[in-house]
């Protein structure tokens, strides 16, 4: 299934067994969402539930709000995170707020669903990536969606939740190809161990995993190493145990992540590190980020603004050496 | 008016204007703190707004003690919230400009100027959808009209026919900035009617606002759409406690409190009902602060709480 297809069944069986349950955003009706997320929503659930909006971001998220305190369940979608910008007065203003602001007397159990990143050429007004923002929000969850099955049971939980939740999906994964287990125990706020190794832990999430593991081969034969690879998958909350244990067993951190580097997540990863795994750790740890650069039109130039499956090998290969491996 | 709605009308007037001065008295004696924006001079438009539409779900801004009265929240809770105390309407996590009583249908209280105009916007949705009988009313002054989100809302509201009223206050000044200094015209009404009927009303005039809003409320009621109302109002007070109302004339002041809203209702009364009013509204104001003050603080092991619906910020990884 397409990671596409994944959170479209996820929507497709969260509206069938909830009617209150409803999805608006720009294009996600009539036309079928502008990356197809929510094909067909529209002719089995109808335009009352499946809401064609205008171009008008910060009134889509101002609207879920108001209509998660009538009692709905929105799942708003933003085509992009840029977008999302004009909608950060609602989403933390007044989402992430008022149930704190009301002493829980309003619930919010919204969705907010977008892709980001950088895509091909899109250039610096389509291709940002802004979580590391959002996970600095206290009152939103963060989630993100690295292979179609995380897409299909992090969408999910993330409509049953009764918090609100920031949902970030990838411009490229969405034609991922994948198996989905709709009956697997998948805990959206776990991070995966995508793969088992000794010597190294490489933290990432969203499109950087499958980078990251394109880099792992080559790296593991440069060092003679082998390393352990972990998708993040929940922002915020981080899932630190699985984070502990996989650097008490390697001694060793890389983060690598596609946003900007000054003030990146990663940071927060390797921060947290510092403090709380200082004498677990045998090297310094490695940031891999994007350059703190809008991203640039130009191929070339765009691909040297973000972490590449090479770029990232070598990074991690000649901080390996340096650093006893 | 019957004569048993416009005491209640009167008493909830004079309630709110008791409960404003306390709040005034105990912010100039620092039991208040933050930001304390009075509604004084405008209670016969908040209060008459409410109890018009009393079966509706509410939206407002930071300028809202005495519509939270006006829909039964207790002078208690809300004097409560204002010291910042545990039984406050909202924890003592609100304060002033953030009451909220999903119970009276009360949400907020929002500091963001025009920022609430939207989550009213979707409530009405929510109602529509639901097939609810009670609609939504939104309460913004004139400097929320020009936030881009407001027309965003217009927009909204009229193209999915929401039984929604707007009700702008207009009373001319976004803190001390004249609307017409900002706005090519100072009728607020203007910017609606492309999206739908408006109506204009002496919001000084409070049994003029009842009437007012009933007729929104039964326009919206029949499927129409909304409706926007524009309020012509005047605050007695500067825009908050920390405005010293400079940017307006002795003589402009003396207008705008020529047109008490509260000395317009008082004529129609029993001078005898009407005392006894007033003092019922003293000594539930006084009976409020004397509760506040001895009300306890938060639990400081409950700062966390209410981030997430079910407690902690690790809720969800259990």
């Amino acid at each position: 299934m397409l990671y596409r297809e994944a959170l479209n069944l996820a929507y497709h069986e969260a509206m069938t067994a909830d009617e209150s349950v409803v999805t608006l955003g720009e294009d996600v009706g009539f036309y079928g969402g502008s990356y197809r997320v929510t094909e067909k929503l529209y002719e089995q659930f109808g335009a009352h539930r499946v809401i064609d909006t205008p171009i008008s971001e910060q009134s889509i998220v101002g609207n879920a709000v108001g209509m998660a305190i009538g009692g709905l369940r929105p799942v708003a979608e933003i085509m992009t995170a840029n977008f999302a910008l004009l909608a950060f007065d609602q989403i933390i203003n007044h989402m992430a707020k008022l149930p704190y602001m009301s002493n829980g007397k309003v619930q919010l159990p919204i969705v907010v669903r977008f892709p980001q990143g950088v895509s091909k050429q899109l250039a610096a007004q389509h291709s940002e990536s802004y979580e590391q923002m959002l996970a600095a929000v206290p009152g939103l969850i963060v989630l993100t969606a690295s292979t179609p099955q995380a897409a299909y049971h992090g969408l999910k939980k993330a409509i049953e939740l009764d918090d609100p939740v920031i949902f970030i999906e990838h411009e490229l994964l969405y034609n991922k190809k994948g198996e989905v287990d709709t009956q697997a125990r998948f805990d959206p706020f776990k991070a995966q161990i995508v793969k088992p190794g000794n010597n190294i832990t490489l933290v990432s999430y969203l499109k950087m995993v499958d980078d990251v593991m394109t880099a792992v081969p080559e790296i593991e034969q440069q060092l003679g190493v082998s390393c352990e690879v972990i998708d993040l998958n929940s922002l915020n909350p981080i899932d630190t145990d699985t984070l502990k244990t996989s650097l008490s067993k390697t001694g060793r951190l890389v983060m690598v992540e596609e946003d900007h580097k000054t003030g990146g997540y990663g940071a927060q990863i390797v921060s947290w590190a510092s403090e709380h795994c200082f004498y677990e750790l045998d090297a310094p740890p490695l940031r891999i980020a994007g350059l703190d650069t809008p991203i640039p039109y130009n191929r070339t130039l765009e691909l040297a603004s973000i972490p590449t499956p090479d770029s990232i090998a070598q990074q991690i290969i000649q901080w390996g050496k340096q650093n006893g491996l | 008016m019957e004569k048993l709605q416009l005491e209640t009308l009167y008493y909830t007037m004079v309630l709110g204007r008791q409960f404003e001065l306390a709040a005034k008295e105990h912010y100039m004696q620092g039991h208040i703190s933050g930001f304390l924006h009075l509604d004084i001079g405008q209670e016969g438009l908040s209060v008459a707004a409410m109890q018009a539409f009393a079966h509706g779900d509410v939206f407002t801004t930071y300028r809202e003690h005495v519509m939270a009265l006006a829909r039964g929240i207790s002078a208690k809770s809300i004097m409560d919230e204002l010291f910042g105390k545990a039984t406050g309407v909202s924890g003592g996590r609100g304060g002033s400009m953030h009451l909220f009583d999903p119970s009276h249908f009360f949400y907020g209280g929002d500091a963001i100027v025009g920022g609430h105009i939207p989550n009213a916007v979707g409530c009405a949705y929510a109602r529509k959808l639901q097939k609810a009988d009670n609609g939504v009313m939104v309460v913004f002054g004139d400097g929320a009209t020009n936030q881009g989100v407001f027309y965003e809302s217009l927009n909204n509201a009229a193209a999915q026919k929401l039984p929604l009223i707007f009700l702008c206050e207009n009373n001319e000044y976004a803190i001390g900035t004249h609307i017409g200094r900002v706005c090519p015209f100072t009728e607020m009404a203007k910017k609606a009617e492309p999206f739908m009927p408006t109506l204009s009303v002496d919001g000084m005039d409070a049994v003029a606002v009842y009437e007012t809003v009933t007729e929104a409320n039964d326009f919206i009621q029949k499927g129409h759409g909304p409706i926007f109302i524009e309020a012509h109002t005047c605050r007695f007070e500067g825009h908050s406690m920390s405005d010293a109302n400079r940017y307006r004339s002795p003589q402009e002041m003396d207008i705008c409190k020529d047109q008490d809203p509260i000395e317009k209702i008082k004529p129609l009364l029993d001078s005898q009902v009407e005392a006894n009013l007033t003092e019922k509204a003293k000594q539930e104001v006084a009976e409020a602060v004397e509760f506040a003050l001895k009300a306890p603080e938060p639990e400081l092991s409950t700062l966390t709480d209410h981030i997430f619906c079910q407690g902690g910020c690790h809720h969800a990884l259990s």
